[in-house]
Parts: C-alpha cells; sequence; structure tokens
C-alpha cells in the first residue's frame, strides 16, 4: 500500500494528461449532462455562430480538472471547494494537461487540508483553457479501507 | 430579455426539483469524461453505492427562475464554483433549486454582454445541504 502523501506548500500537482478531446466525446457529454446545445455538437451551427466549429463544453475540461484533483487527494481524501474561470475554448482534437501548484497547507481533525490554484492547458498552444482555485483533505496517516460516509 | 428585466427576477429561485441519482447516469457520465475511477463504475469497489465525480452535480434538474427567459444557444459558461457538503451516492434523493443573484454588464471583445450569477444547491431529503453552486453565464443575445 502505498504510503500517504504530505503536501508542501509549491508542490506541483500532475500533470494529468488527457487524450486529445473527440467530436464523440463531446457528443457523450452532451447526452451525459442533457446539456443539448449545438453549438457542441453541430458544426454548421456553431459555424453560424461565428465560433469556426464545434466547440467542447466549459464543463468537460473542469471535469478533467476535477479528476486530477479526486486522484491526487487520494481514496482517504475529500474535495471540499472546486471553482474554475472559463477563459478559453476547447476544441475536437486538443489536447488538455491539468495541473495545479499548493498554495496552502493546514492541519486540521486530523487531516491534511490542502489549498491549490488549478489549470488545464491546451497542450501547444501556451494558452489555459481554465483556471481556477481548489481545496481538498488528504489523511494524514495510513487509512483502513475508506469507510463511505452514511447517506440519508 | 432586456438588462432590466433581468434585474428585476434578482433574488428570485426555482421551486425546488426532486432529483433521484440514478447508478446508470453516474456511469453515463464517468464515460463521457473518461475518468477512469472505479468508485463511479464499479459498486463493490465503492463500498455498496456509486460515487458521482466532482462535477456530476451540475447535470442535475434545478428548475427554472420564475420570469426568466434564457436564449439558450446565446449563452456562454463563463465560470463555476462547488462547495462540497459530502460525496453524491447513487440512491441519493436530492432536492435541487437555483436563484438569480446577480446581473452586471461588462464591454467586452464581441461587443456588450450581460453577465448572470446563479446559485445552486442540492439538498438531501432532511434539508441538509449537499453541494452549493455558483454559475456565472454570460447572455450573448441580450435587448437593449
Amino acid at each position: 500500500m502505498a504510503s500517504v502523501r504530505r503536501f508542501q506548500v509549491g508542490d506541483v500537482l500532475g500533470p494529468l494528461v488527457r487524450p486529445p478531446v473527440t467530436k464523440t466525446q463531446l457528443v457523450m457529454y452532451s447526452g451525459a449532462s442533457g446539456d443539448f446545445n449545438p453549438i457542441h455538437t453541430v458544426d454548421e451551427y456553431a459555424r453560424e455562430a461565428g465560433l469556426g466549429g464545434v466547440i467542447a463544453h466549459g464543463m468537460l475540461t473542469m471535469a478533467f480538472v476535477g479528476q486530477l484533483l479526486t486522484e491526487t487527494a487520494g481514496a482517504g481524501g475529500a474535495l471540499k471547494r472546486f471553482g474554475v474561470r472559463f477563459v478559453e475554448m476547447v476544441r475536437p482534437g486538443d489536447t488538455i494537461v491539468c495541473e495545479g501548484r499548493v498554495t496552502g497547507v493546514a492541519e486540521q481533525g486530523g487531516q491534511q487540508v490542502v489549498t491549490c490554484d488549478v489549470w488545464a492547458a491546451i497542450e501547444g498552444s501556451g494558452k489555459h483553457a481554465v483556471i481556477g482555485q481548489a481545496v481538498f483533505t488528504a489523511p494524514l496517516q495510513e487509512e483502513e479501507t475508506p469507510s463511505q460516509e452514511d447517506g440519508p | 430579455m432586456s438588462l432590466e428585466s433581468f434585474r428585476a427576477c434578482i433574488g428570485r429561485a426555482s421551486e425546488p426539483v426532486k432529483n433521484e441519482i440514478e447508478k446508470g447516469a453516474i456511469r453515463k457520465f464517468a464515460e463521457a469524461i473518461g475518468d477512469p475511477n472505479p468508485l463511479y463504475r464499479d459498486e463493490a469497489a465503492a463500498g455498496g453505492r456509486l460515487v458521482a465525480p466532482p462535477t456530476f452535480s451540475r447535470t442535475l434538474d434545478y428548475g427554472r427562475v420564475p420570469g426568466l427567459e434564457l436564449p439558450r444557444a446565446g449563452l456562454i459558461h463563463a465560470g463555476q464554483e462547488f462547495e462540497y457538503f459530502r460525496p453524491i451516492y447513487s440512491g441519493d434523493v436530492l432536492y435541487c433549486h437555483t436563484r438569480l443573484v446577480d446581473v452586471f454588464e461588462k464591454q467586452g471583445k464581441l461587443g456588450r454582454m450581460v453577465f448572470l450569477v446563479f446559485e445552486m444547491e442540492a439538498r438531501d431529503q432532511d434539508g441538509n445541504p449537499v453541494v452549493r453552486q455558483k454559475s456565472t453565464v454570460i447572455c450573448r443575445e441580450a435587448g437593449d
């Protein structure tokens, strides 16, 4: 079993390099999310809207950053806050690289409370698609099998 | 809708909508975002019930703010924030509402843009908050 990670200010999170976004993925995300805005799925429509072709849902890119955060926090950790601004459009073929940097660490209730900056870069463009911040908890010590919180 | 008629809706909230969290919906969402985490797919790995990915709650039905008409195709998502109180699990029954909390105007690259800020909340059957969100959208087709 892997030992517990102790976070420090300045630690780099990731990179998580995602496979290139595909048009099929945008159709799948539309179906799974219920967001059927045709700018994500119909090229003709997106061109008429002045976008030059379909663009990815901002929430899809945010989900990639969410994966980075949940993988970083680990099974014993939990995401507490997560916010982003959508700053650049993502298109089919783009490779998204998610990264972060720890900006604060506190110990509270036997856990590490980690504050970080996060971002998703569009590989090869020098541009960020989203930038934001997050707070997550991570265990201070090795845990047994993580127990599921009681539901309602 | 004009800026003034948007502003008239500030403070209004939708009626809470009952959302039943289905296993299939979580699996389909995990598949779409391509996140291989077994907690989103395999009940045994998840210890009983599937866990929803952190952005899943944006896809729930929060109802409509009375009197607010949004041009679906003209909306751009500008920002999104989540505050988590506990994870969402399959089998959860959540009551979700949205409230328009701010409307403001900015001059941007595409001309005049109207920003709408919504606060959304999902609560469990006992009324405890499960996740809160703040969502900022830009309305490009706002009239004068």
